[in-house]
């Protein structure tokens, strides 16, 4: 399994990047960590014209502190987002996360913003960039501009991408205070796509009530579904088991999974019930550690 | 085009096609055919190798990728002719292989992990370890092995 021939280019600014995307555009695929481009490409699933390699673009290369919380380039890599500090406590979902994509290998060479770019519709990441809130910046020849995740993840491996834009950064928000998250999800090994994922943010006002919630899966649908409902059901309301079972309860209902090979729809329907209520009543106890 | 590559520490130019992988590179460019092709989508991890000094799957590479790097492969392990690196003798010595396809993935993705860890508990090698496939071992010798070089190899 070869790629079909293609030219290849290796910019050294994002400027440059951007002047050959905007000349080519469908016929250019940008290449970043590459570990779901080339399977695409070995398979001949996709024949670009011209290969915009970004590697050598160090402009992109950073995972920084801002004033609203922190900023990973678009060639931060995964191994290099475990590794930093800022990422472990601004992120923590994040840092959750990388560890159960793939192995050592394929995060030194993997980015964040790839992986989203690509996203399977089971994948981790997409589901927690929503639950975080997080940004992502896009630089095409229109301009720059910057979504939020829920709406740059339209669906299975859909994006808000045009062919001559690429990703440039993923802003992730600073917590609020007496905030916890978690991840927890069902795989069939270490490293799979998980079945169905659950991504829970709870925050504390200071008695320690529910003031707030997110709960976002992975793999109930093509994009990641976020339970809406979730902070109003908790909103005021003491941790409890109950509490978190009736929003599992809620996000299974509202939740609309597909049956495939992998699993039914009742299934799934339940791993969102279950895990849901797992998943808030983590990261609730982990926001009560924080209130501690 | 171009690519200049050290290898093991000794610098290759050859004038390749942009889609040649870099595991093609290796096994047939250089003639280094320890770094195995299994899967060519990064799922079993029999071709990884260290590029720049971390762990990458060559098969998803290309050559002109690492243009100016410097690449380990599994050859590059042994310190000299007709001696083996500890992390070599100790997966002889505790059956960390039998077909040894899978071999050469595994022996670097652990220089990698020894590298940077002392006393390599079983979740830590495990976890490493866990992206590369063996249809042999049932993987338990291939995590005494590591350990047990994790104690012999002075580094």
């Amino acid at each position: 399994m070869k790629p079909a021939p293609f030219d290849y280019s290796a910019p050294r600014s994002l400027e440059e990047a951007l002047a050959l995307l905007a000349e080519h555009g469908a016929d250019a695929k940008v290449l970043a960590g590459g570990q779901s481009l080339l399977p695409l490409l070995h398979r001949r699933r996709l024949r670009p014209r011209l290969l915009v390699d970004l590697n050598r673009v160090s402009a992109l290369q950073y995972i920084r502190a801002d004033r609203d919380g922190i900023a990973l380039g678009a060639l931060a890599r995964q191994s290099e987002a475990e590794r930093s500090d800022l990422v472990y406590e601004i992120a923590p979902l994040i840092y959750e996360v990388l560890p159960r994509l793939g192995d050592v290998g394929i995060r030194n060479r993997g980015t964040l913003a790839g992986n989203l770019v690509y996203s399977d519709w089971g994948a981790q990441p997409a589901a927690v960039v929503v639950a975080l809130a997080a940004g992502v910046r896009v630089a095409g020849p229109r301009g720059e501009r910057e979504v939020s995740a829920a709406e740059f993840l339209r669906g299975w491996r859909l994006v808000s991408l045009e062919p001559d834009e690429l990703v440039t950064e993923i802003r992730i928000p600073a917590p609020a205070p007496r905030t916890g998250h978690a991840w927890v999800d069902v795989a069939d090994r270490h490293g799979d796509l998980p079945v169905v994922g659950a991504a829970a943010v709870v925050t504390l006002d200071p008695a320690g009530s529910c003031a707030a919630a997110r709960l976002v899966f992975s793999g109930v649908a093509g994009a990641p579904f976020d339970a809406a409902g979730t902070s109003d059901l908790l909103g005021g309301g003491r941790p409890a088991p109950e509490l978190f079972a009736a929003a599992g309860e809620q996000a299974a209902a509202d939740a609309d999974p597909v049956s495939d090979g992998r699993a039914s729809a009742a299934y799934r329907r339940r791993l969102v019930r279950v895990l849901g209520a797992r998943a808030l009543a983590r990261a609730a106890a982990r926001a009560e550690e924080v209130l501690a | 085009m171009i690519a200049t590559v050290i290898v093991n520490g000794r610098l290759h130019e050859r004038d390749v096609e942009p889609r040649l992988t870099l595991a093609d590179f290796l096994r047939d460019e250089l003639g280094l055919y320890g770094t195995h092709v299994g899967c060519e989508e990064g799922a079993c991890g029999a071709c990884t190798v260290l590029l720049d000094g971390r762990s990458a799957r060559s098969c998803l590479l290309f050559a002109v990728q690492a243009d100016g790097a410097a690449v380990t492969t599994v050859e590059g392990l042994a310190p000299a002719p007709g001696a083996l690196h500890p992390l070599q003798l100790a997966f002889r010595a505790h059956h960390g292989l039998q077909c040894g396809f899978c071999t050469p993935g595994f022996l670097l993705a652990a220089y990698e992990l020894l590298r940077e860890t002392r006393d390599v508990t079983d979740e830590q090698a495990r976890g490493a370890l866990s992206g590369i496939l063996c249809r042999c071992t049932g993987y338990n010798g291939i995590v005494d092995a590591v350990r047990a070089a994790d104690r012999a190899w002075e580094r």
